[in-house]
Protein backbone atom coordinates (compact mmCIF):
# COMPACT_ATOMS: atom_id res chain seq x y z
CA UNK A 1 0.00 0.00 0.00
CA UNK A 2 2.73 2.39 0.96
CA UNK A 3 4.43 3.01 -2.29
CA UNK A 4 0.50 3.84 -4.08
CA UNK A 5 0.16 6.68 -1.36
CA UNK A 6 2.65 8.64 -2.92
CA UNK A 7 0.26 8.79 -6.31
CA UNK A 8 -1.73 12.35 -6.47
CA UNK A 9 -5.25 11.44 -7.13
CA UNK A 10 -5.77 14.75 -7.52
CA UNK A 11 -3.84 18.03 -8.25
CA UNK A 12 -5.24 21.84 -8.32
CA UNK A 13 -2.41 24.34 -9.60
CA UNK A 14 -4.02 27.59 -9.40
CA UNK A 15 -7.04 27.25 -10.26
CA UNK A 16 -9.22 30.30 -10.65
CA UNK A 17 -13.41 30.47 -11.30
CA UNK A 18 -15.12 33.44 -12.29
CA UNK A 19 -19.42 33.82 -12.17
CA UNK A 20 -19.36 37.31 -14.26
CA UNK A 21 -17.74 39.58 -11.53
CA UNK A 22 -17.55 37.36 -8.51
CA UNK A 23 -15.29 35.67 -7.54
CA UNK A 24 -16.12 32.12 -6.49
CA UNK A 25 -12.33 30.42 -6.04
CA UNK A 26 -9.14 32.43 -6.70
CA UNK A 27 -6.32 30.80 -7.56
CA UNK A 28 -6.04 27.93 -5.50
CA UNK A 29 -3.59 25.06 -5.42
CA UNK A 30 -3.82 21.57 -3.47
CA UNK A 31 -3.24 18.51 -3.96
CA UNK A 32 -4.66 15.24 -2.43
CA UNK A 33 -2.71 11.93 -2.33
CA UNK A 34 -4.11 8.13 -3.70
CA UNK A 35 -5.59 6.59 -0.28
CA UNK A 36 -5.95 9.50 1.83
CA UNK A 37 -8.74 11.07 3.80
CA UNK A 38 -8.74 15.21 2.95
CA UNK A 39 -10.88 17.63 4.20
CA UNK A 40 -12.11 20.13 2.65
CA UNK A 41 -13.59 22.77 5.47
CA UNK A 42 -14.56 26.10 5.01
CA UNK A 43 -17.44 28.74 5.65
CA UNK A 44 -20.40 28.92 3.69
CA UNK A 45 -20.22 30.33 -0.01
CA UNK A 46 -15.74 29.91 0.57
CA UNK A 47 -15.79 27.98 -2.53
CA UNK A 48 -15.86 24.53 -1.68
CA UNK A 49 -18.83 23.52 -3.95
CA UNK A 50 -17.61 25.38 -6.95
CA UNK A 51 -14.77 23.69 -6.26
CA UNK A 52 -15.82 19.98 -5.92
CA UNK A 53 -17.75 20.83 -9.16
CA UNK A 54 -15.11 21.66 -11.27
CA UNK A 55 -13.38 18.53 -10.11
CA UNK A 56 -16.08 16.13 -11.10
CA UNK A 57 -16.75 17.71 -14.45
CA UNK A 58 -19.62 19.50 -13.57
CA UNK A 59 -18.00 23.19 -14.05
CA UNK A 60 -15.33 24.13 -15.84
CA UNK A 61 -12.46 26.54 -14.53
CA UNK A 62 -11.82 29.87 -15.47
CA UNK A 63 -8.28 29.14 -15.55
CA UNK A 64 -6.02 26.86 -13.39
CA UNK A 65 -4.93 23.07 -14.28
CA UNK A 66 -7.08 20.12 -12.42
CA UNK A 67 -5.89 16.42 -12.84
CA UNK A 68 -8.34 13.60 -11.00
CA UNK A 69 -6.84 9.77 -11.26
CA UNK A 70 -4.19 11.01 -14.07
CA UNK A 71 -7.10 12.72 -16.21
CA UNK A 72 -8.52 16.72 -16.45
CA UNK A 73 -11.85 16.94 -16.00
CA UNK A 74 -12.19 19.37 -19.16
CA UNK A 75 -10.64 17.25 -21.25
CA UNK A 76 -11.27 13.84 -21.02
CA UNK A 77 -14.70 13.94 -18.61
CA UNK A 78 -15.16 10.50 -19.15
CA UNK A 79 -12.07 9.37 -18.07
CA UNK A 80 -12.53 11.42 -14.65
CA UNK A 81 -15.87 9.92 -14.04
CA UNK A 82 -15.06 6.25 -14.00
CA UNK A 83 -12.89 6.95 -11.62
CA UNK A 84 -14.44 8.97 -8.98
CA UNK A 85 -17.87 8.55 -6.57
CA UNK A 86 -19.58 11.21 -5.82
CA UNK A 87 -22.29 11.82 -2.54
CA UNK A 88 -23.62 15.28 -3.42
CA UNK A 89 -24.66 17.91 -0.41
CA UNK A 90 -28.58 16.94 -1.28
CA UNK A 91 -29.96 13.75 -2.07
CA UNK A 92 -29.51 12.17 -5.72
CA UNK A 93 -31.56 8.86 -5.20
CA UNK A 94 -34.40 8.12 -7.19
CA UNK A 95 -36.70 7.31 -4.28
CA UNK A 96 -39.74 5.68 -6.47
CA UNK A 97 -37.10 2.85 -6.86
CA UNK A 98 -35.75 0.41 -4.39
CA UNK A 99 -32.38 0.74 -2.52
CA UNK A 100 -31.24 -2.15 -4.89
CA UNK A 101 -32.65 -1.27 -7.98
CA UNK A 102 -30.84 2.30 -7.13
CA UNK A 103 -27.80 1.03 -6.63
CA UNK A 104 -28.33 -1.74 -9.91
CA UNK A 105 -28.89 1.93 -12.25
CA UNK A 106 -25.51 3.24 -11.22
CA UNK A 107 -23.65 -0.72 -11.83
CA UNK A 108 -25.34 -0.14 -15.85
CA UNK A 109 -24.69 3.66 -15.94
CA UNK A 110 -21.06 3.04 -15.24
CA UNK A 111 -20.61 0.24 -17.14
CA UNK A 112 -19.79 -2.57 -14.31
CA UNK A 113 -20.15 -6.03 -15.65
CA UNK A 114 -23.45 -7.81 -14.51
CA UNK A 115 -21.70 -10.89 -12.55
CA UNK A 116 -19.31 -7.88 -10.56
CA UNK A 117 -22.33 -5.74 -10.31
CA UNK A 118 -24.29 -8.47 -8.42
CA UNK A 119 -21.70 -9.16 -5.60
CA UNK A 120 -20.71 -5.75 -5.34
CA UNK A 121 -24.31 -4.78 -4.64
CA UNK A 122 -24.64 -7.52 -2.33
CA UNK A 123 -21.13 -6.62 -0.33
CA UNK A 124 -21.96 -2.68 -0.11
CA UNK A 125 -25.24 -3.19 1.05
CA UNK A 126 -24.53 -5.65 4.22
CA UNK A 127 -21.33 -3.71 4.58
CA UNK A 128 -23.67 -0.53 5.30
CA UNK A 129 -26.28 -2.55 7.05
CA UNK A 130 -28.72 -2.23 4.17
CA UNK A 131 -29.15 -5.59 3.00
CA UNK A 132 -32.35 -6.97 4.37
CA UNK A 133 -33.95 -3.42 3.27
CA UNK A 134 -32.64 -3.88 -0.73
CA UNK A 135 -36.27 -4.50 -1.31
CA UNK A 136 -37.51 -1.48 0.40
CA UNK A 137 -38.43 1.91 -1.80
CA UNK A 138 -36.23 4.54 -1.01
CA UNK A 139 -38.72 6.77 0.00
CA UNK A 140 -39.88 4.78 3.00
CA UNK A 141 -36.17 4.99 4.29
CA UNK A 142 -34.60 7.14 7.02
CA UNK A 143 -32.00 10.09 6.14
CA UNK A 144 -29.61 8.42 7.42
CA UNK A 145 -30.10 5.05 5.61
CA UNK A 146 -30.52 7.16 2.65
CA UNK A 147 -27.11 8.92 3.26
CA UNK A 148 -25.72 5.38 3.85
CA UNK A 149 -27.38 3.91 0.41
CA UNK A 150 -25.49 7.00 -1.48
CA UNK A 151 -22.03 6.37 -0.14
CA UNK A 152 -22.37 2.53 -1.21
CA UNK A 153 -23.76 3.16 -4.73
CA UNK A 154 -20.63 5.63 -5.09
CA UNK A 155 -18.40 2.78 -4.22
CA UNK A 156 -20.31 0.55 -6.85
CA UNK A 157 -18.03 0.98 -9.21
CA UNK A 158 -14.82 0.67 -7.49
CA UNK A 159 -13.25 4.30 -7.81
CA UNK A 160 -9.77 5.63 -6.96
CA UNK A 161 -11.65 8.59 -5.10
CA UNK A 162 -14.79 9.69 -3.50
CA UNK A 163 -16.40 13.00 -2.97
CA UNK A 164 -18.44 13.51 0.26
CA UNK A 165 -20.05 16.78 -0.04
CA UNK A 166 -21.56 17.57 3.66
CA UNK A 167 -23.02 13.81 3.67
CA UNK A 168 -24.04 13.97 7.40
CA UNK A 169 -26.05 17.07 7.22
CA UNK A 170 -29.28 16.49 9.21
CA UNK A 171 -28.08 13.50 10.89
CA UNK A 172 -28.10 12.30 14.29
CA UNK A 173 -25.13 11.85 16.10
CA UNK A 174 -25.39 8.23 16.41
CA UNK A 175 -26.04 8.05 12.58
CA UNK A 176 -23.30 10.57 11.46
CA UNK A 177 -20.56 8.28 13.93
CA UNK A 178 -21.64 4.88 12.34
CA UNK A 179 -21.83 7.02 8.63
CA UNK A 180 -17.65 7.98 9.13
CA UNK A 181 -16.18 4.37 11.08
CA UNK A 182 -17.88 2.72 7.73
CA UNK A 183 -16.22 5.45 5.27
CA UNK A 184 -12.87 5.12 7.37
CA UNK A 185 -13.39 1.23 7.45
CA UNK A 186 -13.92 1.55 3.52
CA UNK A 187 -11.04 3.38 2.79
CA UNK A 188 -8.52 1.02 5.42
CA UNK A 189 -10.29 -1.84 3.27
CA UNK A 190 -10.07 -0.79 -0.09
CA UNK A 191 -7.94 2.42 -0.39
CA UNK A 192 -10.60 4.21 -1.50
CA UNK A 193 -9.14 8.17 -1.30
CA UNK A 194 -11.65 10.28 0.47
CA UNK A 195 -12.61 13.88 -0.57
CA UNK A 196 -14.80 15.40 2.34
CA UNK A 197 -16.80 18.81 2.91
CA UNK A 198 -18.20 19.22 6.62
CA UNK A 199 -19.20 21.65 8.84
CA UNK A 200 -18.45 19.32 11.92
CA UNK A 201 -15.27 19.62 12.87
CA UNK A 202 -15.19 17.01 15.18
CA UNK A 203 -15.97 14.32 12.41
CA UNK A 204 -13.28 16.46 10.30
CA UNK A 205 -10.95 16.00 13.38
CA UNK A 206 -11.41 12.69 13.58
CA UNK A 207 -11.39 10.96 10.26
CA UNK A 208 -9.20 13.22 8.35
CA UNK A 209 -5.48 12.97 7.38
CA UNK A 210 -5.30 16.11 6.02
CA UNK A 211 -7.42 19.67 6.03
CA UNK A 212 -7.38 22.25 3.95
CA UNK A 213 -9.25 25.28 5.11
CA UNK A 214 -10.74 27.63 2.26
CA UNK A 215 -11.70 31.33 2.71
CA UNK A 216 -12.94 33.72 0.48
CA UNK A 217 -12.03 31.55 -2.50
CA UNK A 218 -8.71 31.55 -1.18
CA UNK A 219 -7.12 28.27 0.53
CA UNK A 220 -5.86 29.67 3.66
CA UNK A 221 -3.92 26.63 5.69
CA UNK A 222 -3.21 22.93 4.90
CA UNK A 223 -2.68 20.01 7.22
CA UNK A 224 -3.06 17.64 9.30
CA UNK A 225 -5.70 18.34 12.45
CA UNK A 226 -2.60 18.28 14.77
CA UNK A 227 -0.49 20.59 13.01
CA UNK A 228 -3.43 23.57 12.60
CA UNK A 229 -4.26 23.13 15.85
CA UNK A 230 -0.42 23.57 17.53
CA UNK A 231 -0.14 26.63 14.55
CA UNK A 232 -3.43 28.13 16.44
CA UNK A 233 -2.37 27.37 20.07
CA UNK A 234 -5.90 26.22 20.07
CA UNK A 235 -7.84 23.01 22.16
CA UNK A 236 -9.94 21.94 19.24
CA UNK A 237 -9.72 22.08 15.46
CA UNK A 238 -13.28 24.18 15.66
CA UNK A 239 -10.78 26.67 17.52
CA UNK A 240 -8.30 26.59 14.96
CA UNK A 241 -10.78 26.92 12.59
CA UNK A 242 -12.35 29.81 13.81
CA UNK A 243 -9.15 31.82 13.84
CA UNK A 244 -8.50 30.79 10.34
CA UNK A 245 -11.59 32.23 8.93
CA UNK A 246 -12.99 34.63 11.44
CA UNK A 247 -15.98 34.87 13.22
CA UNK A 248 -18.22 37.03 10.71
CA UNK A 249 -21.63 35.21 9.82
CA UNK A 250 -21.22 34.43 5.80
CA UNK A 251 -23.71 35.25 3.55
CA UNK A 252 -24.63 32.77 0.90
CA UNK A 253 -27.53 34.22 -2.21
CA UNK A 254 -29.99 31.63 -2.87
CA UNK A 255 -31.74 30.75 -6.08
CA UNK A 256 -35.09 29.19 -6.69
CA UNK A 257 -33.30 25.88 -6.85
CA UNK A 258 -31.45 25.92 -2.89
CA UNK A 259 -35.10 27.59 -2.01
CA UNK A 260 -36.55 24.44 -3.35
CA UNK A 261 -33.99 22.43 -1.44
CA UNK A 262 -34.11 23.71 1.65
CA UNK A 263 -37.88 22.88 1.41
CA UNK A 264 -37.35 19.45 0.63
CA UNK A 265 -35.08 19.39 3.04
CA UNK A 266 -37.48 20.17 5.82
CA UNK A 267 -40.20 17.85 4.46
CA UNK A 268 -37.35 14.76 4.50
CA UNK A 269 -37.00 15.11 8.45
CA UNK B 1 -27.41 0.85 -25.00
CA UNK B 2 -27.75 -0.55 -21.74
CA UNK B 3 -27.86 2.32 -20.43
CA UNK B 4 -30.44 3.59 -23.07
CA UNK B 5 -32.50 0.35 -21.65
CA UNK B 6 -31.88 0.73 -18.07
CA UNK B 7 -33.56 4.66 -18.09
CA UNK B 8 -36.15 3.54 -20.38
CA UNK B 9 -36.89 0.57 -17.61
CA UNK B 10 -36.50 3.16 -14.76
CA UNK B 11 -39.35 5.42 -16.38
CA UNK B 12 -41.65 2.23 -16.97
CA UNK B 13 -41.20 1.03 -13.24
CA UNK B 14 -42.21 4.80 -11.77
CA UNK B 15 -45.22 4.54 -13.87
CA UNK B 16 -46.45 0.97 -12.77
CA UNK B 17 -45.86 1.89 -9.45
CA UNK B 18 -47.83 5.05 -9.63
CA UNK B 19 -51.72 4.04 -9.80
CA UNK B 20 -52.99 7.59 -8.79
CA UNK B 21 -51.09 8.99 -11.82
CA UNK B 22 -52.10 6.05 -14.45
CA UNK B 23 -55.57 7.41 -13.50
CA UNK B 24 -55.34 10.89 -12.93
CA UNK B 25 -53.85 11.51 -16.24
CA UNK B 26 -56.77 9.38 -17.84
CA UNK B 27 -59.76 11.24 -16.43
CA UNK B 28 -59.46 14.80 -18.16
CA UNK B 29 -59.49 12.70 -21.59
CA UNK B 30 -62.25 10.85 -20.35
CA UNK B 31 -64.31 13.53 -19.64
CA UNK B 32 -63.68 15.22 -22.65
CA UNK B 33 -64.91 12.28 -24.67
CA UNK B 34 -68.43 12.22 -22.64
CA UNK B 35 -68.90 15.47 -22.74
CA UNK B 36 -68.07 16.53 -26.21
CA UNK B 37 -68.44 12.76 -27.31
CA UNK B 38 -72.09 12.86 -26.03
CA UNK B 39 -72.70 16.19 -25.39
CA UNK B 40 -71.98 17.52 -29.36
CA UNK B 41 -72.92 14.30 -30.84
CA UNK B 42 -76.41 14.64 -31.84
CA UNK B 43 -75.63 18.61 -33.18
CA UNK B 44 -72.85 16.61 -35.30
CA UNK B 45 -75.18 14.02 -36.22
CA UNK B 46 -77.88 16.34 -37.15
CA UNK B 47 -75.26 18.87 -39.40
CA UNK B 48 -74.82 16.06 -41.64
CA UNK B 49 -71.62 15.10 -40.43
CA UNK B 50 -72.22 11.40 -39.03
CA UNK B 51 -71.39 9.62 -35.53
CA UNK B 52 -69.39 11.97 -33.56
CA UNK B 53 -68.18 9.80 -31.34
CA UNK B 54 -66.43 7.84 -34.33
CA UNK B 55 -64.68 11.23 -35.03
CA UNK B 56 -63.81 12.30 -31.43
CA UNK B 57 -62.48 9.23 -30.00
CA UNK B 58 -59.06 9.55 -32.75
CA UNK B 59 -58.79 12.88 -31.20
CA UNK B 60 -59.21 12.05 -27.89
CA UNK B 61 -56.37 9.32 -27.92
CA UNK B 62 -54.08 12.22 -29.57
CA UNK B 63 -55.10 13.97 -26.48
CA UNK B 64 -54.19 11.66 -24.09
CA UNK B 65 -50.58 10.46 -25.63
CA UNK B 66 -49.80 14.56 -25.89
CA UNK B 67 -50.73 15.27 -22.22
CA UNK B 68 -48.57 12.19 -21.06
CA UNK B 69 -45.87 12.87 -23.05
CA UNK B 70 -45.33 16.46 -22.24
CA UNK B 71 -45.31 15.43 -18.76
CA UNK B 72 -43.12 12.56 -19.18
CA UNK B 73 -40.55 15.27 -20.46
CA UNK B 74 -41.57 17.73 -17.83
CA UNK B 75 -40.83 15.39 -15.15
CA UNK B 76 -37.04 16.01 -15.95
CA UNK B 77 -37.71 18.73 -13.46
CA UNK B 78 -38.89 16.70 -11.08
CA UNK B 79 -35.65 15.01 -10.90
CA UNK B 80 -33.49 17.98 -11.13
CA UNK B 81 -35.25 18.95 -7.93
CA UNK B 82 -35.52 15.94 -6.49
CA UNK B 83 -32.00 15.08 -7.25
CA UNK B 84 -31.56 11.51 -9.54
CA UNK B 85 -30.55 13.91 -12.67
CA UNK B 86 -27.43 14.97 -10.68
CA UNK B 87 -26.52 10.96 -10.76
CA UNK B 88 -27.07 10.10 -14.70
CA UNK B 89 -25.20 13.59 -15.63
CA UNK B 90 -21.61 12.79 -13.16
CA UNK B 91 -22.07 8.95 -15.06
CA UNK B 92 -19.40 8.05 -17.34
CA UNK B 93 -22.23 8.06 -20.14
CA UNK B 94 -22.94 10.46 -22.95
CA UNK B 95 -26.04 12.87 -22.17
CA UNK B 96 -27.46 12.45 -25.86
CA UNK B 97 -27.79 8.65 -24.94
CA UNK B 98 -29.43 9.89 -21.42
CA UNK B 99 -31.99 12.11 -22.93
CA UNK B 100 -32.71 9.57 -25.34
CA UNK B 101 -33.52 6.61 -22.69
CA UNK B 102 -35.51 9.19 -20.83
CA UNK B 103 -37.18 10.14 -23.45
CA UNK B 104 -38.27 6.68 -24.87
CA UNK B 105 -39.06 5.64 -21.41
CA UNK B 106 -41.70 8.83 -21.22
CA UNK B 107 -43.02 8.01 -24.91
CA UNK B 108 -43.40 4.32 -23.93
CA UNK B 109 -45.55 5.35 -21.16
CA UNK B 110 -47.73 7.65 -22.87
CA UNK B 111 -48.37 5.09 -25.44
CA UNK B 112 -49.49 3.21 -23.20
CA UNK B 113 -51.60 5.56 -21.59
CA UNK B 114 -53.14 6.25 -25.44
CA UNK B 115 -53.86 2.19 -25.64
CA UNK B 116 -55.55 2.13 -22.41
CA UNK B 117 -57.25 5.53 -23.82
CA UNK B 118 -58.21 3.64 -26.99
CA UNK B 119 -59.80 0.77 -25.15
CA UNK B 120 -61.78 3.13 -23.13
CA UNK B 121 -63.63 4.41 -26.06
CA UNK B 122 -64.12 1.18 -27.56
CA UNK B 123 -66.18 0.71 -24.64
CA UNK B 124 -67.91 4.54 -24.95
CA UNK B 125 -69.21 2.81 -28.84
CA UNK B 126 -66.22 3.81 -30.67
CA UNK B 127 -65.58 0.79 -33.27
CA UNK B 128 -62.46 1.42 -35.60
CA UNK B 129 -62.93 0.61 -39.53
CA UNK B 130 -60.55 -2.01 -39.90
CA UNK B 131 -58.95 -3.73 -37.40
CA UNK B 132 -55.69 -4.06 -39.86
CA UNK B 133 -54.78 -0.71 -39.72
CA UNK B 134 -54.07 -0.99 -35.63
CA UNK B 135 -50.67 -1.37 -36.02
CA UNK B 136 -50.08 1.96 -38.46
CA UNK B 137 -52.24 3.66 -35.83
CA UNK B 138 -50.59 2.42 -32.91
CA UNK B 139 -47.16 3.95 -35.34
CA UNK B 140 -48.70 7.33 -35.35
CA UNK B 141 -49.09 7.09 -31.65
CA UNK B 142 -46.07 6.23 -31.15
CA UNK B 143 -44.76 9.59 -33.29
CA UNK B 144 -46.92 11.90 -31.85
CA UNK B 145 -45.33 10.37 -28.27
CA UNK B 146 -41.61 10.72 -28.98
CA UNK B 147 -42.59 14.46 -30.49
CA UNK B 148 -43.83 15.68 -27.97
CA UNK B 149 -41.85 13.63 -24.99
CA UNK B 150 -38.77 15.68 -26.66
CA UNK B 151 -40.46 18.84 -27.07
CA UNK B 152 -41.52 18.33 -23.02
CA UNK B 153 -37.59 17.50 -22.43
CA UNK B 154 -36.38 20.54 -24.28
CA UNK B 155 -38.49 22.91 -22.31
CA UNK B 156 -37.71 21.22 -18.68
CA UNK B 157 -33.91 21.84 -19.23
CA UNK B 158 -34.50 25.10 -19.70
CA UNK B 159 -36.93 25.59 -16.46
CA UNK B 160 -35.59 25.47 -12.90
CA UNK B 161 -38.56 24.90 -10.84
CA UNK B 162 -42.30 24.28 -11.59
CA UNK B 163 -43.36 28.15 -11.63
CA UNK B 164 -43.02 27.99 -15.81
CA UNK B 165 -45.68 24.66 -15.66
CA UNK B 166 -48.27 26.67 -15.59
CA UNK B 167 -47.50 29.06 -18.20
CA UNK B 168 -46.69 25.62 -20.87
CA UNK B 169 -49.62 24.27 -19.49
CA UNK B 170 -52.11 27.16 -20.77
CA UNK B 171 -49.74 28.70 -23.40
CA UNK B 172 -48.48 25.50 -25.59
CA UNK B 173 -50.23 22.03 -24.53
CA UNK B 174 -53.94 23.48 -24.40
CA UNK B 175 -53.76 25.30 -27.86
CA UNK B 176 -51.85 22.60 -29.16
CA UNK B 177 -54.76 20.24 -28.69
CA UNK B 178 -57.95 22.50 -28.90
CA UNK B 179 -55.91 24.07 -32.39
CA UNK B 180 -55.03 20.66 -33.68
CA UNK B 181 -58.54 19.51 -35.03
CA UNK B 182 -58.79 16.68 -31.87
CA UNK B 183 -62.62 17.94 -31.57
CA UNK B 184 -63.58 19.50 -34.94
CA UNK B 185 -63.13 18.64 -38.89
CA UNK B 186 -60.55 21.15 -40.40
CA UNK B 187 -62.51 20.64 -43.52
CA UNK B 188 -65.32 22.70 -42.43
CA UNK B 189 -63.74 25.19 -40.38
CA UNK B 190 -63.09 28.93 -41.28
CA UNK B 191 -59.68 29.04 -42.98
CA UNK B 192 -57.68 30.78 -40.26
CA UNK B 193 -58.13 27.76 -38.42
CA UNK B 194 -57.16 25.47 -40.95
CA UNK B 195 -54.07 27.25 -41.23
CA UNK B 196 -53.70 27.39 -37.93
CA UNK B 197 -54.17 23.80 -37.66
CA UNK B 198 -51.65 23.01 -40.35
CA UNK B 199 -48.71 24.78 -38.48
CA UNK B 200 -49.75 22.53 -35.29
CA UNK B 201 -47.69 19.30 -35.14
CA UNK B 202 -50.30 17.67 -33.30
CA UNK B 203 -52.98 17.92 -36.37
CA UNK B 204 -50.61 15.26 -38.42
CA UNK B 205 -50.79 13.14 -35.50
CA UNK B 206 -54.49 13.09 -35.22
CA UNK B 207 -55.30 13.24 -38.96
CA UNK B 208 -52.76 10.04 -39.29
CA UNK B 209 -55.05 8.25 -36.19
CA UNK B 210 -58.01 9.17 -38.30
CA UNK B 211 -56.67 8.22 -41.45
CA UNK B 212 -55.76 4.68 -40.03
CA UNK B 213 -58.56 4.35 -37.55
CA UNK B 214 -61.83 5.64 -39.26
CA UNK B 215 -60.67 6.46 -43.19
CA UNK B 216 -61.31 9.74 -43.40
CA UNK B 217 -58.33 12.17 -43.34
CA UNK B 218 -57.88 15.63 -44.13
CA UNK B 219 -54.28 15.92 -44.92
CA UNK B 220 -52.71 12.71 -46.23
CA UNK B 221 -51.46 10.01 -44.70
CA UNK B 222 -48.29 9.85 -46.43
CA UNK B 223 -48.16 13.39 -45.90
CA UNK B 224 -48.80 13.32 -41.76
CA UNK B 225 -46.16 10.33 -41.38
CA UNK B 226 -43.34 12.59 -43.28
CA UNK B 227 -43.95 15.46 -41.20
CA UNK B 228 -44.70 13.23 -38.23
CA UNK B 229 -40.98 11.90 -38.86
CA UNK B 230 -38.91 15.20 -39.38
CA UNK B 231 -40.86 17.06 -36.29
CA UNK B 232 -39.93 14.17 -34.39
CA UNK B 233 -36.37 14.40 -35.19
CA UNK B 234 -36.08 17.98 -34.69
CA UNK B 235 -37.50 17.46 -31.42
CA UNK B 236 -35.00 15.17 -30.46
CA UNK B 237 -32.30 16.92 -31.75
CA UNK B 238 -33.03 20.25 -29.92
CA UNK B 239 -33.81 18.29 -26.46
CA UNK B 240 -30.87 16.72 -26.80
CA UNK B 241 -28.81 19.44 -27.02
CA UNK B 242 -30.92 21.36 -24.70
CA UNK B 243 -30.35 18.62 -22.00
CA UNK B 244 -26.31 18.22 -22.72
CA UNK B 245 -26.19 21.94 -21.91
CA UNK B 246 -27.89 21.65 -18.64
CA UNK B 247 -25.85 23.19 -15.96
CA UNK B 248 -26.51 21.80 -12.34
Amino acid sequence: MEPLRLFRVIEVRNLTKHFGPIVAVQDISFEVKSGEIFAFLGPNGAGKTTTIKMLTTLLAPTTGKITVGGFDPTKQPHEVRKRFGIVFQDPSLDTELTAFENLDIHGVLYKVPKQVRIQRTEYLLRKFELWDRRKSYVKEFSGGMRRRLEIARCLLHTPNIIFLDEPTIGLDPQTRNQLWTQVKRLNEEEGVTVFLTTHYMEEAERVADRIGIIDHGKVVVQGSARQLIQQTSSQTLEEAFLSFTGSAIRHEESTSLDRMRNAAKLFRR
Amino acid sequence: MSCIYVLWLRQLKRYTRSRSRMFASLGQPILYLLAFGFGFGPIFQKAGQGNYIQFIAPGIIGMTVLFNSIFSGIELIWDRQFGFLKETLVAPVSRLLIMFGRTLGGATVALIQGAIMFLVCLGAGFRPLNIHALPAAIAFMALIAIMFTALGTAIASMLSDFHGFQLVMNFLVMPIFFLSGAIYPLASTSKTLEWIARIDPLSYGIDGLRGTLIGVAHFNLGFDLAVLLVLASVLLGLGGYLFSKICL
